[in-house]
């Protein structure tokens, strides 16, 4: 018990530590990022197509 | 200043040179070599049997490819001193962090499985069985990376390199026609015309020269080594070497499975190794020898890849420098990583033809993002400074991600619907 609160401990300060991007969002960044989370949920849907798509087969 | 003092000057110039070289060599040489691990043996062998020659000036093509991204990883780790992982969390915050080291870890343990699958097929045909090999893998991999120096296991490492090149005399015994090598491997053409099957040959190629955990690797080797902004152009060197390297080793497969297995449809480089010892026996063994090799030095890089991510981002001690005591934490990654991935190929009806089709559809979900975040955080002038990208390597390296990043999404999507492209 005690050490998976440190656990999560640990994940917190790794969150805290990282939770403000130090890189500069310039719009070039902004749209990088927005592309690539739209990418990934694109491949996230083609990913679970093909799973339920072989449940049902 | 005679001729004499002249000539000394510059071959001691040209000595000192290659002596600050061979100090620096490593990173590059070892990652770009790994690349050639037992799935691109593979799909090396498997392009030789299908297209014979023609596809080698494609391959000639991945040597700038390979090399562009791959220098980026050297400036990066030079300047910053962070490895990948570290550098996205910081730059990008822990969101896209955590999104990049969750999936590192489950590319590489699906990669190394891979790697197992590489090695335990190879020395089969020798008749040692897999059990043997996992344990005789782990008691080599864990020697050499407890050794408690940068230095020694990336020189051992080195010497894996140089085991790869054993394709070259294996290429020359099969005595290919040097006039068609010229004729249809260095004339750009596409065999049979543009289809399903060729871009599916294209694209499995351009899969196994950039990998993501190259990415993380190199930059996390960089900054173990401690490299110095001094020291990248010796470190690009490297990379240009062990990118040239690496196309080489690529092109004698080609040659070999080219010349002998014209027409032979190959699934594993195992079953083109004991195809071509039926016919030229040592070259059959050379090929069953550099798969073993090529799935060791992949097993040596990918599990540090993970061991050195995790331990950025955990704050644990993390360097081949150190010893087990002092980074427990690092050894037990690198431990559990190995162990668990070898284990699942000596698991009877293991799925692992599926977990090699996995690992391409996997690594698509990681690629891009990792080059993405690689060529945005070489435009960071506050922490590149002079090392940031000019407009020249923007334009070359941003082509270069794009088009990897399309046809990499596009192999894994034919993995995933295999009558995608007819």
């Amino acid at each position: 018990m005690r050490s998976l609160s440190r656990l999560v401990r640990k994940f917190d300060s790794i969150n805290v530590r990282y939770r403000t991007p130090r890189i500069g969002m310039s719009p070039a960044v902004r749209i990088s990022l927005m592309t690539l989370r739209a990418y990934l949920l694109f491949l996230v849907a083609l990913m679970l197509y093909k799973f339920v798509s072989l449940l049902l087969a | 200043m005679n001729v004499f003092a002249k000539l000394y000057y510059r071959l001691a110039k040209g000595a000192k040179a290659v002596q600050l070289y061979l100090i620096i060599a490593g990173p590059g040489i070892v990652v770009m070599v790994a690349d050639n691990d037992a799935g691109g043996i593979t799909t090396y062998a498997a392009t030789g049997a299908k297209y014979g020659y023609n596809l080698i000036w494609f391959l000639l093509l991945l040597i700038p490819v390979a090399y562009y991204v791959q220098e980026m990883t050297v400036r990066l780790g030079a300047v910053t001193k962070r490895g990948h992982a570290e550098a996205i969390f910081a730059g990008f915050g822990a969101f896209w962090g955590w999104f990049s080291l969750i999936d590192l870890m489950i590319v590489d343990w699906l990669t190394l499985v891979t790697e197992f699958i590489g090695m335990t097929s190879a020395l089969e045909i020798f008749g040692i069985p897999p059990w043997f090999t996992f344990a005789a893998v782990v008691l080599l991999l864990g020697t050499i990376v407890l050794n408690g120096r940068y230095w020694t296991w990336e020189k051992i490492a080195l010497l894996f390199c140089a085991l790869n090149l054993v394709y070259i005399p294996g290429a020359f015994m099969v005595h290919p026609s040097m006039h068609d090598i010229v004729r249809q491997g260095l004339m750009p053409n596409l065999p049979g015309g543009f289809d399903g099957q060729l871009f599916f040959f294209l694209m499995a190629n351009i899969g196994t020269t950039i990998a993501p955990w190259m990415l993380f690797f190199q930059q996390s080797a960089v900054v173990d080594k401690g490299l110095l902004e001094k020291d990248i152009p010796w470190g690009k060197f490297d990379t240009w070497l062990g990118s040239v390297l690496t196309v080489v080793v690529a092109v004698f497969i080609v040659v070999v499975t080219g010349t002998v297995l014209r027409g032979v449809d190959i699934v594993s480089a195992a079953q083109a190794s004991a195809q071509l010892q039926e016919t030229h026996h040592w070259v059959g063994t050379f090929m069953a020898i550099g798969l073993f090799d090529a799935g060791l030095l992949g097993a040596i890089c990918i599990s540090l890849a993970s061991s050195w991510a995790f331990g950025e981002i955990f704050g644990w001690a993390h360097s081949l420098n150190t010893n087990i005591k002092e980074a427990p934490w690092f050894y037990a990654c690198y431990f559990f990583m190995l162990l668990s991935a070898g284990a699942v190929v000596l698991i009877p009806g293991a799925p692992l033809v599926l977990i090699t089709l996995f690992v391409q559809v996997i690594a698509v979900t990681l690629l891009p993002a990792a080059l993405v975040f690689l060529i945005l955080l070489l435009n960071d002038k506050e922490n590149m400074g002079e090392f940031t990208n000019t407009p020249l390597q923007n334009a070359l390296g941003g082509t270069i991600v794009l088009v990897i990043v399309v046809l990499s999404t596009l192999y894994g999507m034919s993995v995933l619907f295999p009558g995608l492209f007819g």
